[in-house]
């Protein structure tokens, strides 16, 4: 089944006559997502992607006429945090929010609304997700998967194509890859993936790719060493080199509790199971290792 | 972004939150004048204190206490130039001294795991609440504002309760929710007060009273928040970024120097962050962390070719690009460009894949740079011409 994306999604895409809308719009269709309507505030009635698309005002219409479950947003960052406040006011059960540079505080109350709603928000900030063979929604190049049973989550954007490709080149494919946005106040963390990937029938193993900051994967190995004892994982952390404490206030620091270096986070991954890399490249054989057969 | 004491504390009164007078001295002069001000207006004795972006400023022998004004001037010219953590000191605070009682912390701050804004506080004051949170983590009260309400009166008072402020209900429960209100205004993901204090005063009818009052501010500033408060860019210190870092945020890339030798050029935090531990792993030593962002063009890629170069240790380079949002076509363009008009000449390795990385691949052929496969291979080729121009000079 996948988890996410997949076969039964209908995606409307808000934004979808900017440049960055139209340009990945084009390129998740070419993929095989079902795009079934964009929306413009101001530009109803009109067409995208060539006349393929009808343009909504609102998302409400969008999903009234289309149905669209799915939503795919574009839109700038001053307009971002209501774009995804009106997608879930509107039904839709899973929001993708590409765009960067949000302020965090704007965030806070609409991953609380989307919460309230029942829906689920990925990033913003993030990438988007795909599910190989079947749909992507996002920015992640379709080229890079091959289609499989690995569960692939990552809080970076790149750095998941990079971990992605390594996998595909090395013939192990993916069930979903999900990229959950690199901003500090995102809508899914790791946790919740993992959950979903724990219920999949479709994902027979996963691979979590972290970065320094936060508690988040910490979190999320705590988890997995209790609920996912017998599937395979491995994992990838970025920044064993950096420098610590760039961006980090004073009491930043005390909410993590030391937390959030790379050495914390390969070590509780290490304690959880999960076999980690110092290269994405070696993802495929620790795959392997880990007990894992394409 | 980080903004010193007195801009912080301009922002809290902006906000209504209870600042002691302060002005800001740039020669032991203003400082004098400043000094003789207080002393005028009923001062026994008056603090100056270093204005710079580093912790520690009291122990490094920036923050002093002067009698009469003459002491003052002479306390503001030690301090004024004075480096502290390699920071030239051109500016001093100077406030009336306050006749402490009890000193506690407070602060409002982002809290990424909870997705909300956490409200912490201690009444162990003056003192890093890092410290507090190892030795005692029991003494430190916090509380979630609500998500969509903000802190409400409730919890402001609860707060206030837990933190011994009884007493000075009213101007605790103003203060929380100043805090709160300050963040909200500015962007700020952090608002720390340390000291929160109360003093005692003398008011005109020679009647002793005892206030709280916020004796020193912290704030830093979300960086994704300032371009809709543009006159908080004019609060950026300049000391606190070196001339390349400025370069770099202007022309839209995250820039962080380091000390190595390879130049490295990336689409994306993570990314970049990979290429830096591999580049280490090849046993080479990264020049810098530098992201391009997502959607670079070619003006962005140019630019950061410049920063790069800008750095004399720098004697290879490595761009890695991994296309999503990014087209690899259009930064292989920005690397002609920019290759056409280098200053020096310096090996570059270049990896484009993902986005239109046909089209990069023909012209990056076309223009003859080394070009790699896979990011293994790009760091060790990296870390070889590196050794290489090393053994040359």
């Amino acid at each position: 089944m996948s988890i996410l994306v997949g076969p039964d999604t209908r995606l409307v895409v808000q934004g979808i006559t900017g440049r960055e809308g139209d340009f990945h719009s084009r390129q998740m269709r070419e993929y095989g997502t079902p795009i079934v309507a964009g929306v413009t505030p101001g530009k109803g009635g009109q067409t995208a992607l060539d006349g393929a698309v009808p343009v909504f005002d609102t998302v409400a219409d969008a999903v009234r006429q289309t149905g669209a479950n799915t939503s795919c947003i574009f839109v700038p960052a001053a307009g971002a945090p209501d774009a995804v406040m009106e997608a879930a006011a509107a039904g839709i059960a899973t929001i993708f929010c590409i765009t960067e540079g949000i302020p965090a505080l704007d965030m806070i109350p609409a991953v609380e609304v989307v919460r309230r709603a029942g829906a689920r928000l990925i990033g913003p900030n993030c990438p988007g997700a795909t599910s190989p063979g079947s749909a992507k929604v996002g920015i992640i190049p379709g080229s890079i998967h091959r289609q499989g049973r690995v569960g692939v989550v990552s809080r970076s954007g790149t750095l998941t194509y990079e971990a992605v490709q390594a996998m595909s080149d090395a013939g192990v494919g993916q069930s979903t890859c999900i990229g959950i946005g690199g901003d500090p106040i995102i809508g899914t963390n790791f946790l919740d993936i993992l959950q979903l990937f724990a219920a999949d029938e479709d994902t027979d193993a996963v691979v979590l790719i972290g970065e320094i900051g936060g508690a988040a994967e910490e979190t999320a190995a705590a988890w997995a060493a209790e609920h996912l004892r017998d599937l395979p994982k491995v994992a990838f952390i970025a920044g064993r080199t950096a420098p610590e404490g760039k961006r980090m206030g004073h009491a930043g620091a005390i909410i993590s509790g030391g937390a959030g270096t790379a050495a914390s986070k390969v070590t509780a991954l290490e304690a959880a199971g999960f076999l980690v890399a110092s290269s994405p490249l070696e993802l495929p054989s620790l795959l392997r290792d880990a007990g894992h057969r394409d | 972004m980080k903004i010193q004491e007195a801009d912080a504390k301009s922002l809290l009164l902006a906000q209504g939150l209870p600042v002691p007078a302060w002005e800001v001295a740039h020669t032991a002069d203003e400082a004098r004048l400043s000094a003789e001000r207080f002393f005028a207006g009923g001062a026994q004795q008056v603090v100056i204190k270093a204005q710079v972006l580093v912790g520690g400023r009291g122990k490094a022998g920036g923050v002093k206490l002067a009698g009469f004004p003459d002491q003052a001037e002479l306390i503001a010219s030690a301090i004024l130039g004075m480096d502290i953590k390699g920071i030239t000191v051109r500016k001093v605070l100077v406030a009336a001294a306050a006749d402490i009682v009890k000193e506690f912390y407070m602060s409002a701050v982002l809290d990424r795991a909870a997705g909300r804004i956490l409200l912490m506080g201690s009444a162990e004051g003056g003192v890093e609440i890092e410290q507090v949170a190892a030795s005692n983590p029991g003494a430190i009260v916090r509380v979630h504002a609500d998500p969509l309400l903000g802190l409400l009166d409730f919890q402001a008072r609860q707060f206030a309760f837990a933190m011994g402020l009884g007493a000075h209900l009213k101007a605790a429960v103003a203060i929380a929710r100043g805090l709160v209100a300050t963040m909200l205004a500015n962007d700020a993901d952090l608002v720390e007060i340390n000291p929160l204090a109360i003093v005692r005063e003398t008011d005109v009818a020679g009647t002793t009273v005892e206030r709280l009052v916020c004796l020193d501010a912290k704030i830093t500033l979300d960086d994704s928040g300032l371009p809709r408060h543009p006159d908080l860019e004019t609060l950026r210190d300049p000391d606190d970024e070196a001339p390349a870092d400025r370069e770099a945020r202007e022309a839209g890339l995250t820039f962080i120097k380091l000390d190595g030798t390879i130049g490295c050029m990336v689409n994306g935090a993570g990314l970049a962050m990979t290429t830096m531990d591999l580049v280490k792993r090849a046993g080479g030593e990264p020049a810098n962390f530098l992201d391009i962002g997502g959607g670079a063009r070619a003006d962005r890629v140019a630019a950061a070719m410049r920063i790069i170069l800008a750095d004399p240790k720098v004697n290879a380079i490595l761009v890695n690009i991994f296309g999503g949002i990014t087209r690899g076509d259009e930064v292989a363009r920005g690397l002609i460009e920019a290759r056409a008009v280098q200053e020096r000449g310096v090996p570059m390795i270049v990896r484009i894949v993902g986005t239109n990385a046909a089209e990069a691949a023909a012209l990056l052929e076309q223009a003859r740079l080394t070009t790699a496969t896979t990011l293994d291979e790009a760091a060790t080729k990296a870390v070889a011409a590196s050794r290489q121009a090393g053994a040359a000079a």
